[in-house]
């Protein structure tokens, strides 16, 4: 099985340790990724802020890089929900029968990366260590567009050390939403405030989800609280084993010395 | 007597005031709670409730996609029960038709059932530039024009409102319009309901015409229904002579079986009830009972517009429930005046723009007001694909503005994010001018995130939306793509 990673726009340019840990998690479960240089954006952003001629020569790109793979593995709900649903949206729009059948076979191999391990893989336990109080936030896409359902809980649950709380209105959607973050964003903040509320209200040390976007929201408004709770991807957790945990802030994954403020 | 949604400025800055209102935030969030566990609990109840949905769905679909004709048995039966049917293209000409149905009869006043339409029509606000006054009937309605206020929920009007408020709008204005509320009016829910129930009686008996929506209209058998919890409609359906109806088209479905999954799906959907208390159907006139003289209005005002519209039309489906509403993290919170619109909500942001167009700035702000987050589509019990109609009333909001002479900074934005995306070399090179401006913001940090990553600190501009209330990681100093070639993908033995 030829196996990509989509590492996503977000973490190649924002969260690199997220992409780091799928490769890592990956790898220690005997899959190999490739991950094709020719990748860019799912083109998502310009989606649905309704740039669809914009989204065109994106998905394109998309299409071109992840040619021939039978699996795209993405650290991202909402990344992998652009690809199964609103690909065929802009492959539409272009009027190129070759984009709209492209489209058709990236597709419906593109999955998010819970899906990957449970329904791929078949594993639960991928043998991770992680010692810390937690809570788990469900992003709407990987909800409500993928259906992921239970997937990512039970990949949390089987950790071990790990401490997992429910987190209250979990399925309420933390306001991020993209581009709704800025064009709306008094009501944006409104949103994430009461989802930050509830982290806080869990205890938790790490608030887990799937999609960095999301937690680059929330997280930005805990941290702006001095909550004292930081955000992780589930990647980041799944990929944590004895060997490598360490100190209370973890992820320094691959970075060289130096690379930290 | 009542508000104005006209000049209403666009949505994110009737959202930024109406955040700011603690009274209607409290009301709201718990208003709306309220709703979602009810619906919640007897929608559970309901073990094939997906194949409900699916049934609904097919139902409405299969009356849009033949509107034409089954709008021309809608009107043949109820002709032949005695109905007059009169069309209306647009809001002005149905005003027009029941103003003259009310002058005809020389009435100075009606008595309304509650109607999404004759709201969306502005009929009230017509009728009283016709000197004829429009008394809504239903208490929620009834508190919201007393209030001199607007609606801001589709089934629940005044949801906006708490009890201590309703009693002070009753204490202050019900003896303006008729009989006055009691001396010793308290914010009980019992008594404030016996205080409108008073008041209300006198217009029922005295009434001669009514005016009413319609929640269904069934072709073969030309027959119009309505459901309500209060019983004040029949009132209004039954009491006076004259009755006229103001029906969407969008309302008509085939045959009377076909209101068998409607009927189940609306109330659990709406209030949240197994049943709803009253349904009132009626086919035309029937000798000796009920109004003797029945008039039928069918409704375009833009549906028309939106059935041809390939993505949006599911839209038509839509039987005014209001689940889409009470679910909604963005409505919970501004409400549903900041829509500027009789339909607030989910459904609002994406019927409003299909009705109208989205040439003016107000409508064309509502469907990005939403987060995407699909919890609507999760409850509508048509099914409507709410989510997916948004995205695309948004591309019509940017194709609309693809020939303007001056480019808005946010397309700029987009056709410059394209671009860079377009090229793996091209985000390559962007990756490394965040490498370096993240070198810069990490070293004049001083704010440290939780985990100890380094913040970039407020931003000016566009980012500025962001760093208000939100602290943004300083860019690492090397992109996944650069890490990856340097170390083989981890392979060198670099990464842990």
């Amino acid at each position: 099985m030829r196996v990509a990673l989509q590492v996503t726009c977000v973490n190649d340019a924002m969260f690199p340790d997220t992409g780091k840990a799928v490769v890592r998690l990956l790898r220690r479960l005997g899959v190999e990724v490739d991950f094709p240089q020719a990748q860019t954006c799912c083109g998502q952003p310009m989606v649905n802020t309704g740039y669809l001629d914009e989204a065109v020569p994106v998905v394109r790109a998309f299409v071109d890089a992840f040619a021939g793979y039978d699996a795209i593995v993405t650290p991202s709900g909402s990344c992998a929900g652009s690809a199964r649903h609103q690909h065929s949206i802009v492959a539409d729009r272009s009027g190129d029968p070759a984009l709209v059948a492209a489209v058709a076979e990236t597709g419906p191999r593109t999955y998010e990366l819970s899906e990957f391990l449970v329904d791929v893989l078949g594993v639960t336990d991928v043998g991770a260590y992680f010692p810390h109080r937690v809570t788990y936030h469900p992003t709407c896409h990987s909800l409500r567009m993928l259906g992921v359902g239970d997937r990512p809980t039970r990949l949390l649950e089987a950790v071990r050390g790990i401490e997992l709380v429910d987190l209250p209105n979990a399925t309420e959607c933390c306001g991020f939403g993209g581009t709704f973050a800025l064009k709306n964003a008094d009501t944006s903040v409104a949103m994430g405030a009461d989802k930050a509320r509830h982290v806080r209200d869990t205890g938790a040390e790490v608030l887990v989800a799937g999609d960095n976007s999301c937690l680059m929201h929330v997280g930005g408004m805990l941290s702006r609280q001095r909550a004292g709770v930081r955000v992780m991807h589930l990647a980041e957790v799944l990929a944590t084993t004895e060997d490598t945990e360490g100190g209370s802030s973890g992820p320094a994954v691959g970075e060289r010395a130096g690379d930290r403020a | 007597m009542s508000g104005t949604f006209v000049g209403m400025p666009a949505f994110p800055t009737a959202a930024r005031e109406a955040l700011a209102d603690t009274q209607l935030r409290r009301n709201l969030a718990h208003a709306t709670r309220t709703i979602r566990d009810k619906r919640a609990a007897v929608v559970a109840e309901v073990e094939d409730w997906e194949e409900l949905r699916v049934a609904g769905a097919a139902v409405k679909e299969a009356a849009l996609r033949d509107l034409a004709t089954h709008l021309e048995t809608l009107e043949a039966s109820l002709v032949a029960a005695g109905a007059t049917v009169h069309w209306a293209r647009d809001a002005a000409e149905a005003c027009a038709i029941v103003a003259s149905v009310a002058h005809t009869h020389g009435v100075d006043e009606v008595v309304k059932v509650k109607s999404m339409a004759t709201a969306e029509i502005g009929l009230n606000e017509a009728l009283e530039a016709e000197g004829i006054a429009a008394w809504e009937t239903d208490l929620a309605e009834l508190i919201v024009q007393l209030g001199d206020d607007l609606p801001s929920h589709i089934l629940v009007p005044a949801i906006h409102r708490n009890r201590a408020e309703v009693r002070e709008i009753f204490r202050r204005r019900m003896g303006d319009v008729g009989r006055p509320a009691p001396d010793d009016l308290t914010d009980e829910p019992a008594m404030l309901a016996g205080a409108a129930r008073a008041h209300l009686r006198e217009k029922f008996l005295r009434a001669k015409v009514a005016v009413s929506g319609a929640n269904f209209a069934v072709a073969d058998t030309g027959t119009l229904v309505v459901v309500e919890s209060e019983g004040n409609g029949r009132m209004c359906l039954t009491l006076p002579d004259v009755l006229v109806s103001v029906v969407g088209i969008e309302k008509v479905v085939a045959t009377w079986s076909d209101l068998d999954p409607m009927l189940r799906l609306l109330p659990r959907s709406s209030t949240g009830e197994r049943m709803n208390p009253y349904t009132s159907t009626w086919s035309g006139v029937t000798p000796g009972d009920g109004p003797q003289e029945v008039h039928v209005v069918l409704l375009d005002n833009g549906r028309t517009r939106a059935l041809a519209d390939d993505v949006g039309r599911q839209a038509l489906r839509c039987i005014r429930c209001s689940a889409c509403l009470n679910v909604c993290p963005v409505y919970e919170r501004v409400g549903g005046h900041a829509y500027g619109s009789v339909y607030p909500g989910p459904i609002g942001a994406i019927l409003n723009p299909l009705l109208n167009g989205v040439a003016d700035e107000q409508t064309a702000s509502l469907p990005y007001a939403s987060s995407l987050c699909g919890a609507c589509f999760e409850v509508c019990p048509v099914r409507i694909d709410i989510p997916s109609v948004l995205v695309d009333q948004r591309a019509a909001v940017v194709d609309s503005h693809r020939g303007d002479r001056v480019p808005k900074p946010e397309a700029v934005a987009m056709k410059a994010a394209a671009w860079t995306f377009s090229s793996a070399k091209r985000l390559a090179r962007a990756e490394r001018a965040s490498g370096l401006a993240g070198r810069v913001l990490g070293r004049f940090s001083r704010t440290t995130l939780p985990g100890g990553r380094a913040a970039a600190g407020r931003l000016p501009g566009p980012a500025a939306g962001w760093t208000g209330a939100r602290d943004l990681p300083a860019p690492p100093t090397e992109s996944f793509r650069e890490w990856w070639d340097r170390t083989d993908g981890g392979r060198d033995g670099s990464a842990r």
